[in-house]
């Protein structure tokens, strides 16, 4: 298990090292307009973008530029926006960075619990009027824009009948967990129901699929013959084999979220959040801004989506041979 | 079948749209109309309204006459006819979503062919090209991509695609989603290589080229073609993503994208400015999806390819 972890941990390191190469090579290597000009604004004056090439080695070689720019990405962490002058960007990011944990934490939760239950109760009920609306609801989370759907429940919740069913729903916002449990998840629990259906529909596609599989198998009619009862054998033997392949979705699916689904669900919400100031970014073209939310996005994923293959080998030995 | 239908019905009536648009909106759809007035039943009304609510300031534009010749679903910000930029916005959204999964499926078929086909060297360079990809979170490299090129084009020697075209999501999205079709292909190339009809056309000495058209392009296409439509779907919400921050198709172009991105600073007066275009996204990746199943069901029912988003 060591040995599976160290291994996984060093090539999470290798994607973390290519992904910032990348994203160095996209940001100050494409050709087109001089990259001093890119990162301060079209209109920045001449002693700016001096201050600019001086500050990222703009006129030294390629490697070079790409250390200095991890050291103030993450050693210095001194990286400033050129739009909102004198902004560092590291503690915006590292202060937006709880919303966002928050949001994805609460509609993992939700997604898992009504996903594995839907599946559940959909392969239980093969073939009957429960059986098509989870299916229904597979097909529809993956065509629904999560940002329209975050708009439409706004648009539900937030305008007229604000005053009347749904007055209990704060006017959008955010407070900390630290200091207002109940108020913190009153906060989000639209932008988490929001984020969480799409995935409870995929989630409860695909365990309704894996549990029929499974239930023909040769070990169910072996419990079967032993003569365990059937509720039994769908949760303690169908139930926990076919959840070892929602776990790896599951790990492919943090990284969509993070990077996509959470991101727009914040902007549709207004929680200030990475995504949200991601967003901002994009709205001025600050660039630094930009390449330091999509630096640590992309990392905060490698390690979360190899923190869920750790899970898995430790659920399902198997991995840990192949791997 | 009902699916194929719907999609059909959406590609005909965004396709057809210059041809009766002026029916619905008498002015260009792409144009600002601020000062205009339009006749509902026997007066006019301008297509921006003073407000009468708070001090009193300020237009908010009409709202939905549900009259097909004018504003049937209100106007925007500019009062523009949103109806007949949806028609418009259809086209641009539906060009993109086609194109680019064409793009993604071509280019992701001839990678995987190489690299499973002469694997050594050339395997090992396709494949980590895929993998770094892959690794990178899609939406992620998708902004990243599209904020550098959306602002200052692609100068690529001979070739320059200015900033505002159509080909630059086209690209971006396309390139995105390689992996996921070609590292598929790549492992069935790999294993019909082991097969004796491949041997057999190594061992009567026909040149790769050969083997790999007349051979295995037929054993792969298709798994391939399956991937299409949920290929199209997962692109075109892509599109609509990239749209809604503001890095995807550029004004004065418009796509179901950006009309609901206009519609969110209307959403608690014009809902419906954001509801239309909306609907429309839907109701097209629906069909998609239903027709993708249905496809992957008739050719190849262990095919996978998951959704996003």
């Amino acid at each position: 298990m060591l040995r599976f972890i160290a291994k996984r941990l060093a090539s999470a390191i290798l994607v973390m090292f290519t992904i910032s190469v990348l994203v160095f090579l996209i940001f100050f290597a494409t050709p087109g307009v001089n990259p001093a000009s890119r990162i301060a604004g079209r209109t920045a004056s001449p002693a700016v973008l001096r201050q600019v090439s001086k500050e990222f080695g703009l006129n030294r070689p390629l490697p070079i530029r790409y250390g200095l720019m991890m050291y103030h990405l993450f050693i210095k962490q001194d990286l400033t926006s050129y739009v909102n002058i004198g902004d560092r960007i590291i503690p915006q990011i590292t202060a937006a960075a709880p919303i966002t944990l928050s949001l994805i934490f609460g509609a993992v939760v939700i997604w898992l619990l009504v996903g594995i239950s839907g599946g559940v109760i959909a392969a239980k009920n093969k073939g009957k009027f429960v059986d098509p609306l989870v299916m229904f609801f597979g097909i529809a989370a993956i065509s629904i824009p999560v940002y329209w759907l975050g708009e439409m429940v706004s648009l539900v919740t937030q305008g007229g009948l604000h005053n009347s069913i749904f007055a209990w729903v704060p006017n959008g916002g955010y407070v900390s967990l630290t200091q207002n449990p109940w108020q913190w998840a009153l906060h989000l629990f639209f932008p988490w129901l929001t984020l969480a259906s799409l995935y409870a529909g995929i989630y409860a596609r695909v365990l309704r699929g894996e549990l029929i599989n499974n239930m023909n198998e040769d070990y169910i009619r072996t419990a079967r013959a032993k003569g365990l009862s059937e509720r039994r054998i769908l949760y303690r033997h169908a139930l926990r084999c076919s959840l070892i392949s929602i776990v790896s979705l599951f790990g492919l699916d943090v990284g969509v979220l993070v990077g996509g689904a959470a991101l727009l669900t914040e902007v549709v919400f207004g929680l200030q959040g990475v995504g949200w100031l991601t967003y901002q970014g994009l709205q001025n073209l600050d660039l630094p801004l930009i390449m330091g939310c999509v630096m640590y996005g992309a990392f905060f994923v490698v390690l979360a989506s190899a923190a869920v293959d750790v899970i898995y080998a430790y659920i399902d030995p198997r991995i840990r041979v192949v791997a | 079948m009902i699916a194929l239908g719907v999609l059909l019905f959406m590609v005909v009536v965004t396709l057809l749209a210059p041809l009766y648009a002026h029916d619905i909106a008498h002015d260009n759809p792409f144009a600002s109309n601020l000062q205009g007035r339009i006749k509902i039943g026997n007066h006019y009304r301008s297509v921006m309204q003073a407000n009468t609510q708070g001090l009193g300031l300020g237009v908010t534009p009409i709202g939905p006459t549900w009259d097909f010749s004018k504003y049937f679903l209100g106007a925007d910000e500019l009062g523009r006819d949103v109806f007949a930029r949806m028609l418009y916005g259809g086209r641009v959204t539906l060009l993109i979503g086609f194109s680019s999964g064409l793009i993604c499926i071509v280019v992701a078929t001839v990678l995987g062919m190489l690299a499973g086909y002469f694997g050594r060297a050339t395997d090992w360079i396709i494949s980590r090209l895929l993998d770094i990809v892959w690794a990178f979170p899609i939406y992620l490299l998708a902004i990243s991509l599209s904020v550098i090129l959306v602002t200052s084009g692609l100068d690529l020697g001979i070739i320059h695609i200015g900033a505002g075209s159509l080909l630059l999501p086209i690209l971006i999205i396309a390139s995105v989603y390689v992996p996921y079709v070609a590292r598929p292909v790549r492992g069935i190339v790999f294993s019909l290589k082991e097969r004796e009809f491949i041997q057999a056309a190594i061992a009567s000495g026909a040149s790769d080229w050969h083997i790999l058209r007349k051979e295995i392009l037929p054993n792969v296409a298709p798994s391939v073609i399956v991937f299409f439509p949920l290929m199209v779907a997962l692109n075109i919400l892509t599109e609509s993503a990239l749209s809604i921050l503001g890095i995807g198709v550029q004004p004065p172009q418009a796509s179901w994208g950006t009309i609901i991105n206009d519609g969110l600073q209307l959403l608690y007066t014009r809902p419906w400015v954001a509801i239309g275009p909306g609907v429309c996204i839907v109701i097209t990746c629906v069909a998609l999806n239903i027709l993708g199943d249905g496809v992957r069901d008739a050719f190849d029912p262990r095919a996978k390819l998951r959704g996003s988003i």
